[in-house]
């Protein structure tokens, strides 16, 4: 009887641990797009803020961090790579390689908010590309440089060895191999990963904090020496910054709704990715 | 192409690749070195023994007080609240994850872990005033819920994927001879899980446990909006506290350049630095125990 009531009490500690991991991403999501849906509409997405942020869209913030999104894929897609083949074509097991790992790994455990100072010291002062769309872009590549490379190494790993040593026996040369053979095979798989960085690199605040972003910006620029708005920053300056907080939280949940269903949705083109290409392996 | 076009490509191109392997490791020396460089510069201003037996901090005094220990105190104290809420959580879904689950549910599961993670970190801060604080202003009657214990129920919230998906991978990873030797001698499947799955998989779920608690103390968002921003001394869960992400987040905007102030950031940036990299550390050394416990 009393083992009964004991087992009874693991089930219920086991599942009703998971089922309260559950209730919070419920509670979470329900509570932004209960109460966010109702101010996103097409005039939301599509206008400028105005008076004062009070009223009106969130373009700019929308458009700055797809640009964002954009300049960091651009700079840490080929850096990342380039290192992944290293490693897993190149790279034999040796002192070096080990330190090269090491290095990525602590990469990947450093906060962002370092970066951020990385990026201010790096970019904006050393480099004096200022406070700019580009500094906060690159800051950001450097931040998703581990994750990239971690994931895209992952997809050559699945890539079976018969495959190269084919290609080379038929004469092509290493480069050749990787180029032709390799990358194309792995390519579903780098994709997953990039899509993945880049709905991290949407999301994240503390790096582009002192590298560019900016609350307010009366016009839009694709240049990309400019401070931009993005839409991590809005939500957290309309929650704690604005002069007339209760009046803002309409568009705060409406902002928030956005860049989750913006991060989502490009989780689930990810998703989708690997899903169609494990069916058809 | 030529034979001898092909292979200068081919030769070219793997100098080309071994050098992004040493960016990774100049990335990593360099901003160590550029954090260690900017505090040298403060350090030359306040004495180090100030910097960490000093129990107050606020650049803005007459002359400047600059003692870390309210920061590192607020950190800790988030950061412990975290891991007490994260941990049995993330551990015991985990567990029930891999031994318990029926694939379907799984299949639902990993998923609903996976938009947890996806979640950016505003978002959950957002919550976190218009939520969690109204609700812990509540149930403790206090006139305001932006406290450690706001901070350390969103880190938990952002710990837990990174927790209950490693502990996972480490107990999947013990053998299934532990198990089956467990029930054959007439262990049920309870024993089993505590008593054997689990204790085999303990460096697993340290790692795990060291790489949520990294995530959390480097959190800067979540911590900056829901804590309350106070940088003195805390006494309790119920009190706003300061963290050095959010110290860094918030002063780093308003110095001017090249002050004390301003190098001081760094100096707190340099420990974060220090604190996250043992972690990582510590989590790399029993990841390291557990391959070579199965191998």
């Amino acid at each position: 009887m009393i083992k009964k009531i004991k087992y009874g009490f693991n089930w219920i500690l086991l599942l009703g641990s998971t089922l309260l991991v559950c209730l919070v991403l419920g509670v979470i999501l329900w509570d932004i797009f209960s109460k966010g849906i109702s101010s996103v509409s097409w005039n939301f997405i599509s206008q400028f803020p105005t008076n004062g942020m009070t009223k009106g869209g969130i373009l700019p913030a929308i458009i700055g961090t797809l640009l964002l999104t954009f300049i960091t894929t651009i700079f840490a897609v080929p850096f990342g790579v380039a290192c992944a083949i290293y490693l897993n074509e190149y790279a034999r097991p040796s002192a070096l390689t080990n330190i090269i790992r090491a290095s990525i790994r602590n990469l990947a455990g450093i906060p962002s908010i370092i970066y951020g100072l990385f990026g201010l010291a790096l970019f904006v002062q050393a480099l004096n590309l200022g406070t700019s769309v580009l500094s906060a872009g690159l800051t950001l590549g450097l931040l998703s440089l581990p994750y990239i490379i971690t994931t895209t190494e992952e997809a050559l790993k699945r890539i079976p060895n018969s495959m190269r040593e084919a290609t080379l026996a038929l004469g092509a040369t290493q480069f050749e191999t990787i180029k032709d053979v390799v990358l194309p095979k792995a390519l579903p798989g780098i994709l997953t990963g990039v899509i993945l960085t880049m709905s991290r690199a949407a999301g994240e605040t503390a790096p582009i904090l002192f590298t560019g972003v900016a609350f307010y910006i009366n016009g839009i620029s694709a240049s990309p020496n400019q401070e931009f708005m993005a839409l991590p920053y809005h939500l957290y300056m309309l929650s704690t910054q604005h002069q007339a907080i209760e009046q803002v939280r309409p568009l705060a949940y409406g902002t928030a709704a956005v860049l989750i269903l913006l991060v989502f949705i490009l989780n689930i083109v990810a998703f989708y990715i690997r899903f169609k290409h494990r069916t058809q392996n | 192409m030529s034979i001898k076009k092909r292979e200068y490509t081919d030769w070219l191109l793997k100098k080309v690749f071994k050098a992004t392997g040493f960016i990774t490791i100049a990335l990593l020396a360099g901003i160590f070195l550029m954090l260690l460089y900017n505090s040298i510069a403060f350090f030359a201003d306040i004495k180090p023994i100030d910097f960490f037996t000093g129990s107050q901090w606020n650049p803005e005094s007459g002359k400047g007080k600059y003692g870390i220990a309210p920061l590192l105190v607020s950190t800790g104290l988030v950061t412990l609240g975290a891991m007490l809420i994260a941990v049995p959580l993330g551990i015991f879904t985990a567990a029930y994850l891999s031994e318990l689950a029926h694939p379907k549910v799984k299949a639902i599961l990993k998923p609903v872990i996976e938009m947890l993670a996806a979640i950016p970190s505003v978002a959950i801060g957002f919550l976190g005033i218009v939520l969690v604080g109204p609700g812990i202003a509540k149930i403790f009657g206090i006139a305001n819920g932006l406290n450690a214990f706001n901070g350390s129920v969103l880190l938990a919230v952002m710990a837990l994927p990174t927790i209950i998906t490693i502990s996972e991978d480490a107990i999947n990873a013990v053998p299934l001879s532990h198990r089956e030797a467990s029930l054959a001698i007439g262990a049920n499947k309870w024993q089993t899980i505590f008593k054997v799955t689990l204790p085999a998989a303990l460096p697993g779920l340290i790692a795990a446990v060291m790489l949520g608690l990294g995530r959390a103390l480097g959190e800067t968002m979540t911590v900056l909006m829901a804590t309350g921003n106070a940088a003195v001394m805390p006494s309790g869960f119920l009190d706003a506290v300061r963290t050095i992400t959010a110290t860094i987040a918030i002063e780093m905007g308003e110095v001017p350049y090249q002050t004390t102030h301003y190098f001081a950031l760094f100096a707190i940036a340099v420990i974060l630095f220090l604190i996250t990299l043992i972690i990582n550390l510590l989590g790399e050394y029993f990841a390291n125990r557990l391959r070579k416990f199965h191998a």
